[in-house]
C-alpha cells in the first residue's frame, strides 16, 4: 500500500467527523430529535470532539452541545457531569472568536436551568474568562458572554454577587453603549438580572453609571431593547427610596410615558412596572409621578390592554392612592376609578381582580368624598359579589372584603349603601347600618327617603344581639323617627293590631 | 387680890352658870348645826354655780371668737379658690377661643387651603389632559410612520412584481392582458409595467439553511460558523531528503499574495496621473462658462448661413439622419447587440 492510500483513510475520517458534528448540530435545532440524540449517546460522542485537532470540528461540537443543553436540564447536567466545563473554560480564553461564541453559548445553555448548574459553572472559574470575553472586539462574542453572565446571575443573590465580584458590571455598562442593538439588549437584560436580587447589587449597578445610559435609550425604536431597558430600570428602582430617586433624577419622566403608548405589550407592561416601582416608595415620588401626568397615562394604558399587562398599572394606581388623600383625589380626577371598576368587572383572572379591588379600597378609604367617587361607579355590588362568590380565591375574598369595609366606613352616599341592607352578610351589614346611623340624624331628606325606600323596615327586621354594636346603631336610627313610625314598620305589627281588635270592647250605647 | 378673891368666889357660880348655859345650848346645838350646814351648803353651792356659769359664759365667748376667726379664714380660702377657678375657667375659655381661631386659620392657610386644593386638582387635571393629548399625538405620529413604512414596503414589492411581470406589457401590435381593447382606459398595472424596468436575469439563489426554531440567538445560528472549503491536510511524516518542514511549505503555499511595490503599482499610472491632474484643475476652476460678449453685440452682427445649409436644394441628409435610431434607455441589457457578420 502506498503512503497516499494510508493518508486517504485519515482524510476520510476527518471528513466524516466534520460531517457528523455538523449533522448533529443541525439535528439539535429541532426539539423532536433531542430524545433520539440523547438515547443514541450523543454526549459521550461529542465530548472527545471538543478536543479535536481541527478547530472547525471543535466549534461545531461546542455549538451542538450548547443546543442540546439548551433543551432540558438532564442534558445540561450531563454536560456538567462529563467534565466538559473546565475544557470549555480553558479554551474560552485561548481560542478564536467562533469558538468563544460557541463555548459561551454552552455555558449559557447549561447555566440557565437551575442554580446548582449555574453554581457548577461558577465553580469552574468560568466567570473570569467570560468577563475577559466581554472585552473582546467581536460584538458576537460580547453578546454571548453577556448572555451567559445574565443567565447565571438570574438565579439568586449569591450567583449575582459572584458575577459582580468578577467585575462584570462596568463592562456590561460599556456593552450598553455599543452600537449593536442585540448586544445592548442582552447587556441590559443582564444588568436587570443582576440588580433584581438585592439593594446592594442594584447599588453596584448604579455606581457603574448604568442609569444614565439606560435612561437615554428609552426612546430607542427597537421595542425588544425598550423592554429590557425598562425592566432594568424597574429592577433598580424597586429596592429603596434612594435608588428610585436616582432613577427619577435621570429625567426619565415625560419620556417613559410614551412607552405606555407603545405597540409592544411587554414594553407597556415594563413601563408601568417601572412607574409602579418608583411610585410605591414615598408620597413625594408619587406626587412627582402625578405631576408628570403619569397617572393619566397609566389609566389610559390600563384601558388599552388586557390581562397581565394591566396588573402593574392597577397596582401603581393603588400605591399612589394609598399614600395620601390628595394623591387619591388625583387618581380620581384622572378617571382612574371607572377604569379600575371596568378591570374588576371584565378580567377573568382572580389575581388581577384582587389587585383592582385593593386599589379601589385604597382610593376610597380616605374621606367621604373619595368613597362617594368609588361608590357612584357602582363598584360596591361587584366587590360584594366577588367577596361572596365561592369561586373567587381566598386572597380575592380577603382583598375585596377589606376594600368594602374601608370604603363603607367612609361612605355617606346613601343610594349606594341601600342595596347592601338587603344582601350583605352580617359582618358587612354592621358597617352599613353604622353609616346610616351616622348620616340620618343630620339629614331630614335622607330620613324621609330612608322610610319610603323601605330601608327602615329592613332595619327593623335585622336581628341584633342586645348590647352589640349593631343594636346600638339600630337604636340610633330608631331614635331619628317618631315611635309610631318605628312600630308601624316593625315586623309583627299587624298581628298586634289584630289582637287589639280582638280584645277591644265595642262601645254600645 | 380682891378681884381674884371675887372671881374665885364667883367661879363656882360661874361654873354652874356655864354648865347651865351649856346644857341649854346643847339642846339646840344639833339643830343649829344642821341649819348652819344647810345654809352654808346652799350658799356655797350658789357661789360655785355662779362661778361655773361665769366660766361657761367666758368659754363660750372665747370659743365664739375663735370659731368665728377660723370660719372666716375658711371662707376666705373658699372664696379665693372659687375666684381662682372662675378666673381659670374664663382664661381657658378664652384660650380655647384663641386657639380655635388660630388653628382654623393655620389649617386653612397652610394645610388645607381649599382654594389651593382646588387649584391643585385643576392643575393635575390640566396636566393630565396635556399628557393625554401629547401621548395621543405621539401615538398618531408613530402610527403614521408605521403606515408610511408599510406603504413604502408594499410599493417596493409591487415594483418588484411589476419588474417580474414586465413581459405582460402590451406592444403596439398585441395588447397585453392589462390593456384590454374593450376598456376605455388601460389597467393601472399597465402604467406600472410601462414604468418598470424588466428583471434581467435571476441568479440561482444560495439556498439558506432553514432553522425551524426561530428563537436561536444570532451567535448560535448555523450561518456563523466558518465552512471551510478544503480541510487542512492531515499530519504526514516528513519526506526523506533535504526538504523543508511540511508545515512551512504549506504556509508558503497558502500564504496570501504580497506583491512587491513595483508589481503593486498600476500599469496605467500615466493615465491616472493625467486624470488626477485634470480633476484638480477642474476643481480649481471657478467659472465654467466662458466670458461671453455683450448681448447687444450679437444683434448688430448679421447671420451668415453656411454654404452647405444655404443651398437652395436643401440640406444634405447624408450622415445627419439615421433610419435606425438607437434609444439606449429602452435597452433590455447593457451589452450592445453585435450584428452578425455575413
Amino acid at each position: 500500500m502506498s503512503q497516499r492510500q494510508v493518508l486517504q483513510v485519515f482524510e476520510q475520517y476527518q471528513k466524516a467527523r466534520t460531517q457528523f458534528v455538523q449533522m448533529v448540530a443541525e439535528l439539535a435545532t429541532r426539539p423532536q430529535n433531542i430524545e433520539t440524540l440523547q438515547n443514541a449517546g450523543v454526549m459521550s460522542l461529542l465530548r472527545p470532539l471538543l478536543l479535536d485537532v481541527v478547530p472547525t470540528i471543535q466549534q461545531t461540537a461546542a455549538l451542538a452541545l450548547g443546543r442540546l443543553a439548551n433543551y432540558n436540564d438532564d442534558l445540561a447536567e450531563a454536560v456538567v457531569k462529563g467534565d466538559i466545563l473546565p475544557q470549555l473554560v480553558y479554551s474560552l480564553a485561548e481560542q478564536n472568536r467562533f469558538y468563544k461564541k460557541a463555548a459561551a453559548f454552552v455555558l449559557q445553555a447549561v447555566g440557565k436551568h437551575s442554580p446548582q448548574l449555574a453554581q457548577a459553572i461558577v465553580d469552574c472559574g468560568a466567570l473570569d474568562t467570560l468577563v475577559i470575553c466581554l472585552e473582546d472586539f467581536d460584538p458576537g462574542v460580547k453578546e454571548a458572554a453577556a448572555s451567559a453572565l445574565g443567565f447565571i446571575a438570574r438565579h439568586n443573590a449569591e450567583l449575582s454577587q459572584a458575577v459582580v465580584d468578577a467585575g462584570a458590571v462596568p463592562l456590561l455598562v460599556l456593552c450598553i453603549q455599543e452600537p449593536e442593538i442585540a448586544l445592548k439588549r442582552i447587556a441590559a437584560s443582564a444588568l436587570s438580572d443582576i440588580s433584581k436580587h438585592s439593594p446592594e447589587l442594584a447599588q453596584t449597578v448604579v455606581d457603574a453609571g448604568a442609569i444614565a445610559h439606560l435612561a437615554q435609550m428609552i426612546l430607542n425604536p427597537d421595542s425588544k431593547l425598550k423592554r429590557q431597558i425598562l425592566s432594568a430600570l424597574s429592577q433598580i428602582a424597586k429596592h429603596s427610596v434612594d435608588l428610585a430617586e436616582m432613577v427619577v433624577e435621570a429625567e426619565i419622566f415625560p419620556v417613559v410615558l410614551t412607552c405606555l403608548k407603545d405597540k409592544d405589550e411587554y414594553v407597556k407592561k415594563n413601563a408601568s412596572t417601572l412607574i409602579r416601582e418608583i411610585a410605591k416608595h414615598t408620597p413625594e415620588l408619587s406626587q412627582l409621578v402625578v405631576n408628570a401626568g403619569g397617572v393619566a397615562a397609566v389609566t389610559d394604558c390600563i384601558g388599552s390592554c388586557k390581562g397581565n399587562i394591566r396588573l402593574p398599572g392597577i397596582m401603581m394606581l393603588g400605591y399612589v392612592a394609598a399614600h395620601s388623600e390628595n394623591l387619591a383625589m388625583a387618581v380620581i380626577i384622572s378617571k382612574g376609578v371607572p377604569q379600575l371598576s371596568l378591570c374588576l368587572a371584565e378580567e377573568p383572572e382572580d389575581h388581577i381582580k384582587a389587585a383592582a379591588a385593593w386599589a379601589l379600597g385604597q382610593i376610597g378609604r380616605h374621606t367621604p368624598e373619595h368613597a362617594r367617587a368609588v361608590a357612584v361607579t357602582n363598584t360596591l355590588p361587584v366587590l360584594l359579589s366577588l367577596y361572596l362568590s365561592a369561586e373567587s380565591s381566598e386572597d380575592l375574598q380577603i382583598k375585596s372584603k377589606k376594600a368594602i369595609k374601608s370604603i363603607l366606613q367612609k361612605c355617606t352616599y346613601l343610594p349606594a349603601l341601600e342595596p347592601f341592607l338587603y344582601d350583605a352578610p352580617p359582618n358587612i351589614l354592621k358597617h352599613v347600618v353604622g353609616q346610616f346611623s351616622k348620616v340620618l340624624p343630620h339629614d331630614s331628606k335622607a330620613r324621609r327617603l330612608f322610610v319610603t325606600s323601605g330601608g327602615l323596615k329592613k332595619v327593623q327586621e335585622i336581628k341584633a344581639e342586645p348590647g352589640s354594636l349593631l343594636q346600638e346603631y339600630i337604636n340610633t336610627i330608631n331614635n331619628c323617627y317618631p315611635e309610631e313610625i318605628v312600630r308601624y314598620y316593625s315586623p309583627g305589627y299587624s298581628e298586634t293590631l289584630l289582637q287589639r281588635v280582638d280584645s277591644y270592647q265595642p262601645l254600645i250605647n | 387680890m380682891a378681884t381674884l378673891a371675887r372671881l374665885q368666889a364667883r367661879s363656882t357660880f360661874l361654873a354652874q352658870q356655864y354648865y347651865f348655859r351649856n346644857s341649854v345650848v346643847d339642846i339646840f346645838r344639833k339643830k343649829e348645826y344642821d341649819a348652819a350646814v344647810k345654809i352654808q351648803s346652799w350658799f356655797r353651792g350658789c357661789r360655785v354655780r355662779a362661778y361655773l356659769r361665769h366660766l361657761h359664759r367666758v368659754a363660750t365667748v372665747i370659743q365664739k371668737c375663735w370659731r368665728g376667726y377660723l370660719g372666716r379664714q375658711q371662707y376666705q380660702l373658699i372664696v379665693k379658690l372659687a375666684f381662682c377657678s372662675m378666673k381659670m375657667n374664663l382664661y381657658n375659655a378664652m384660650a380655647v377661643r384663641i386657639q380655635k381661631q388660630w388653628r382654623g386659620y393655620r389649617i386653612r392657610k397652610y394645610c388645607f387651603n381649599y382654594f389651593y386644593y382646588k387649584e391643585y386638582l385643576r392643575a393635575v387635571s390640566e396636566t393630565n389632559d396635556a399628557i393625554r393629548e401629547a401621548l395621543e399625538e405621539f401615538a398618531e405620529m408613530k402610527e403614521r410612520e408605521d403606515k408610511k413604512a408599510d406603504l413604502e414596503r408594499k410599493e417596493k414589492k409591487k415594483g418588484y412584481e411589476a419588474r417580474k411581470m414586465h413581459y405582460l406589457l402590451s406592444t403596439k401590435q398585441i395588447p397585453g392582458i392589462y390593456n384590454s381593447p374593450f376598456r376605455k382606459d388601460p389597467d393601472p398595472w399597465e402604467l406600472r409595467l410601462q414604468k418598470a424596468k424588466p428583471l434581467i436575469s435571476q441568479r440561482p439563489k444560495v439556498k439558506k439553511i432553514s432553522v425551524s426554531v426561530s428563537n436561536w440567538p444570532a451567535y448560535a445560528s448555523p450561518q456563523v460558523l466558518p465552512q471551510p472549503k478544503i480541510l487542512p491536510p492531515i499530519d504526514r511524516k516528513p519526506c526523506q531528503g533535504p526538504f523543508r518542514d511540511i508545515t512551512e511549505v504549506l504556509e508558503q503555499r497558502y500564504k496570501p499574495l504580497e506583491p512587491t511595490l513595483r508589481v503593486a503599482e498600476p500599469i496605467n499610472e500615466l493615465q491616472a496621473a493625467r486624470e488626477e491632474l485634470r480633476k484638480q484643475e477642474c476643481m480649481r476652476n471657478i467659472h465654467d462658462d466662458m466670458f461671453l460678449p455683450f448681448s447687444s453685440y450679437n444683434k448688430n452682427k448679421k447671420y451668415i448661413p453656411l454654404m452647405h445649409s444655404s443651398s437652395k436644394y436643401g440640406p444634405d441628409s447624408y450622415g445627419s439622419q439615421h433610419f435606425r435610431d438607437e434609444n439606449p434607455t429602452k435597452w433590455l441589457c447593457n451589452k450592445e447587440i453585435k450584428e452578425d457578420k455575413i
